[in-house]
């Protein structure tokens, strides 16, 4: 793309008539590499390039995506009759300022700087630290980075020039005996800072460790216990259990949500403070401007256990009465944007973690993570290692456990929120069918009264 | 596609001339989704996408690259030669010009299918769910999509397929103070679907189901998994222990099982790729080897694993053509329509069975859990109790917990009701014994 983009873009918006049109295009380039066992299974390197136009005529929504730029007015066109064929009662687009601009990443150490040879070496190193323990049956070790481009423009005038990196690294570990299989793994991420994955020989060494040490792990019974959350794990259950609803499309649409989400209510203590912005610099979340052009912003949603906001595109925002949030994101030229979470983290509270466990006389410290998902009211997560909590005192390991919760509940069982925040960047988020979508959570050690666990 | 061939022609001469074998694939898409939310019409899209990858062998290893990008096709061959002395020692040779037998997978009408149509089987489904509960909040999608797929390789194998899906789903939501019931259902075919009711029949009869919330059940008890259950619950870590990688690195519990009866005899589990307008089935897999139907469990007996060319090669004398991918990394081996096989029991007759016990529809986070060993370990999203022969309404904050190879040893029944779901799979209810539920009190 060069300078004559601009003018493609800004001649294929104009004219149509229509309440509103945005255009994106996106670029990208990725590499990834991944073991299974001690043999490489598979390197590759990606481009991948496409564009969208979303069109707001007669209260419906158009959308129209594609790969090749060839006759992108056209395809400007196609959008605004796909939003007037829909048709409906008028929909309002929170104003925001047009802006233009341009944003490159910040970054010490630019992965995709890195000959490919470098990251085998380090990988290689990872894969060896895994096998160190007898017992192992195979491991996968996953890398992968990319670089995203994409312009948008609308027809209010914004023109944004965005890029942005990315880093995963998975380490896994299974462990067999007979037909009993475990596994333990490690998920970690940054905003496209390479340095971020190097130096962990240490964790992957673990990995193996613990893969082995679950076959004689016994099972939990299924049940209600007092849990201490590690970080990671809490930024999961936070992202699980509270980040979704706060999430206006779920609710803008919907007058018995809005009374349930209604801004002042109580969900939880006055330790339990919950924010979520992609302005939060440097993060896997973080960005300048989301999928509207709209500037990103660090939004409070509990302050003192009360709900006091919540994460908007202009349209939510809009029929809410409420202020756009900067969360309206797209995955790729082939979606348009909704509204989704960023950096959502539980804010440091007074006691020290230790302090938290002290307490508890026989529950659980689990940690780690598979994934979580959320069905709004209830919410699972899931836990890659747990311990028994006795006597306040962190014993044997256990296999790993599913946590289930209810919001209305769950959240008021939180009883204690330690001062070690720190986030989870390895995970992705998915929703509408976008998926992964890059973002991070965290918390610090927090404890939970009467939390579900599933066992034998 | 004349644009298409002259491209996959030239990345494939190019790369032809600086590796040993070279392979290109090809996939374009074009869809129409029409959505509803909040019980109205909320957006029209069109979307099309399309993006090539190449795989090539050189020095007897395995190089990869792949591109959706529009000027992308130029730097495929020096991307993939990048990668080469990286990648895997390759154990296959691609598949020569072959003779497939045709499996038709696409419908004409599918594609001039008025949007109007679309937009009218969207409301209708709307309206007769709401007819039957005003105060259910409806989402719904109705779709169709065209995909070409476009295969060649070095050896002369060839193969390209259309195939057109339709699909449509609808989802209601029923709230009341703060209990929410989630309801949803979902329909795909290689044919336009025109008639609402089957949808319709299927939200409304979870809506009867679980429309009260039931007393909490806990404790090891008789479950009837239903079709959308099975799928949820039991076909994930089953098939998981199938993956011919997995066998091969000796993390699946069927490692040295092949013949063994381990399931319940009246259970199997056949991989039939072959079966005309069904949206999981094709010609040849995504290697261009001819697809074919075969056992993974016959009468309870292990009877094969899923495998693609390159874990073919490594496990010697296996035979290939299981492989899926998409556009992004190399084929990886899969199962295409799963078929489960049909019992005798109705699902009354199971429900009149139990005392005390549950009903498995939805589950969330299933997959989250140690899948590979077997395990599913998930919240009851929707599901019901049974007491006394009757289902007395849905569950809440309940989680389950077991491990298939467990649970399948022996059932209790299955069911007479086999029914498609989401076009790749096909499977009745499944009654087992003894699983184990938790609850909150």
């Amino acid at each position: 793309m060069n300078d004559s983009l601009q003018d493609l873009i800004t001649h294929a918006l104009k004219g149509h008539g229509a309440q509103y049109v945005e255009l994106r295009i996106h670029e990208g380039a990725s590499s990834h590499v991944r073991y299974r066992g001690r043999e490489l299974e598979e390197v590759n390197r990606s481009t991948a390039g496409g564009g969208c136009v979303r069109a707001l005529a007669g209260g419906g929504w158009g959308f129209v995506s594609f790969n090749s730029l060839d006759g992108l007015r056209d395809k400007v066109k196609s959008a605004v009759h796909n939003a007037r064929l829909v048709g409906g009662d008028p929909v309002a687009l929170s104003p925001t300022d047009p802006v233009v601009d341009s944003v490159e990443p910040q970054v010490d150490k630019d992965p995709s700087a890195i000959p490919l040879r470098d990251k085998k070496l380090l990988l290689d190193q990872y894969v060896e630290e895994i096998w160190r323990t007898p017992g192992i049956s195979t491991s996968t070790v996953g890398y992968g980075d990319a670089r995203r481009r994409r312009v948008f423009a609308n027809s209010e005038g914004s023109y944004v020039d965005q890029t942005t990196l990315d880093v995963v690294l998975r380490l896994n570990a299974v462990a067999r005996d007979g037909p009993e299989v475990q596994q333990s793994g490690v998920s970690l991420g940054a905003a496209g800072d390479f340095s971020e994955i190097e130096g962990l020989h240490r964790q992957a060494r673990e990995v193996g460790q613990r893969a082995v040490e679950l076959l004689k792990a016994p099972q939990v019974k299924g049940g209600e216990y007092t849990v201490v959350l590690e970080p990671v794990l809490a930024g999961v259950f936070i992202h699980e259990a509270f980040g979704h609803l706060s999430e206006a499309d779920h609710v803008y649409e919907d007058k018995r949500m809005q009374e349930i989400m209604v801004l002042g209510r109580r969900f939880g203590g006055s330790h339990l403070n919950v924010v979520d912005g992609a302005a939060a610099p440097r993060l896997r979340g973080s960005y300048a401007y989301d999928d509207e052009g709209v500037p990103s912003t660090l939004s409070p949603l509990l302050r003192e256990g009360v709900l006091v906001g919540r994460l908007h595109s202009r349209e939510t925002a809009a029929k809410m009465g409420e202020s756009p949030t900067g969360n309206a994101r797209a995955i790729g030229p082939q979606h348009p944007p909704i509204v989704r979470m960023t950096n959502t983290y539980i804010e440091n509270g007074a006691p020290s973690p230790e302090d938290i466990i002290a307490d508890v006389k026989d529950g659980l410290y689990v940690g780690n993570w598979y994934g979580g998902m959320t069905s709004m009211e209830q919410f699972t997560f899931s836990a890659g290692e747990a311990w028994l909590i006795r006597n306040g005192r962190v014993e044997e390991l256990r296999r790993p456990v599913l946590l289930t919760g209810n919001l209305f509940t769950t959240l008021e069982s939180i009883d204690a929120v330690a001062n070690d925040l720190s986030m989870n960047q390895g995970g992705g988020c998915g929703k509408g069918g976008q998926s992964p979508l890059p973002v991070s959570n965290g918390s610090p050690h927090i404890r939970i009264r009467r939390c579900l666990i599933g066992g034998s | 596609m004349a644009a298409v061939d002259a491209l996959l022609d030239d990345v494939l001469n190019r790369a032809e001339g600086v590796s040993e074998q070279a392979e290109v694939f090809h996939l374009s898409r074009r869809r129409r989704p029409v959505s509803f939310e909040a019980n109205r019409l909320k957006a029209l899209e069109g979307a099309d996408s399309s993006g090539m990858a190449l795989r090539l062998i050189k020095d007897g290893r395995v190089g990869f690259a792949s591109t959706t990008h529009w000027q992308g096709a130029g730097d495929l061959v020096s991307h993939a030669l990048e990668t080469a002395p990286f990648g895997p020692k390759a154990m296959m040779e691609f598949p020569g010009r072959r003779d497939f037998t045709p499996v038709q997978v696409y419908d004409p009408a599918l594609e001039g299918h008025p949007l109007e149509d679309m937009i009218e089987l969207g409301r209708r489904i709307i309206d007769g769910l709401r007819a039957a509960e005003p105060d259910l909040l409806c989402d719904a999608t109705v779709s169709r999509s065209v995909s070409i797929v476009t295969l060649r390789n070095s050896r002369g194998g060839r193969a390209q397929y259309t195939k057109g899906v339709f699909s449509a789903y609808a989802g209601g939501t029923l709230i009341k103070d703060t209990d929410m019931l989630f309801l949803g259902d979902s329909a795909a075919s290689c044919h336009p679907i025109t008639d609402p009711a089957p949808l319709v029949d299927g939200v409304l009869t979870q809506l009867e189901r679980g429309r009260t919330v039931a007393s909490p059940a806990s404790g090891s008890l008789p479950v009837v998994f239903t079709p959308r259950g099975v799928a949820a619950a039991l076909l994930p870590p089953l098939l998981a222990g199938f993956n011919g990688k997995a066998v091969l690195q000796g993390s699946s519990p069927l490692v040295g099982k092949l013949g063994e009866r381990l399931l319940d005899e009246r259970f199997s589990l056949w991989d039939n790729p072959t079966l005309p307008m069904i949206p999981g089935s094709r010609a040849c897999d995504d290697e261009g080897v001819p697809a074919a139907a075969m056992p993974l469990v016959d009468k309870g007996v292990i009877s094969g694993f899923l495998y693609d060319l390159q874990t073919a090669g490594q496990a010697g004398a296996a035979k290939a053509g299981n492989s899926h991918r998409g556009l992004g990394s190399l084929p990886s081996p899969g199962v295409s329509v799963a078929l489960v096989s049909e019992g005798e029991v109705s699902f009354n007759d199971m429900i009149a069975d139990i005392k005390d016990g549950i009903v498995v529809e939805r589950l969330l986070g299933a997959g989250q859990s140690n899948i590979l060993g077997g395990e599913f370990n998930a919240n009851v999203l929707l599901g019901y109790r049974v007491e006394k022969g009757k289902i007395t309404g849905r569950l809440k904050n309940t989680v389950i917990n077991g491990n298939v190879y467990t649970v399948l040893k022996s059932v209790q029944g299955l069911g007479s009701d086999a029914q498609w779901l989401g076009g790749s799979l096909k499977t009745p209810s499944v009654y087992c014994a003894n699983v184990s539920v938790a609850t909150t009190d």
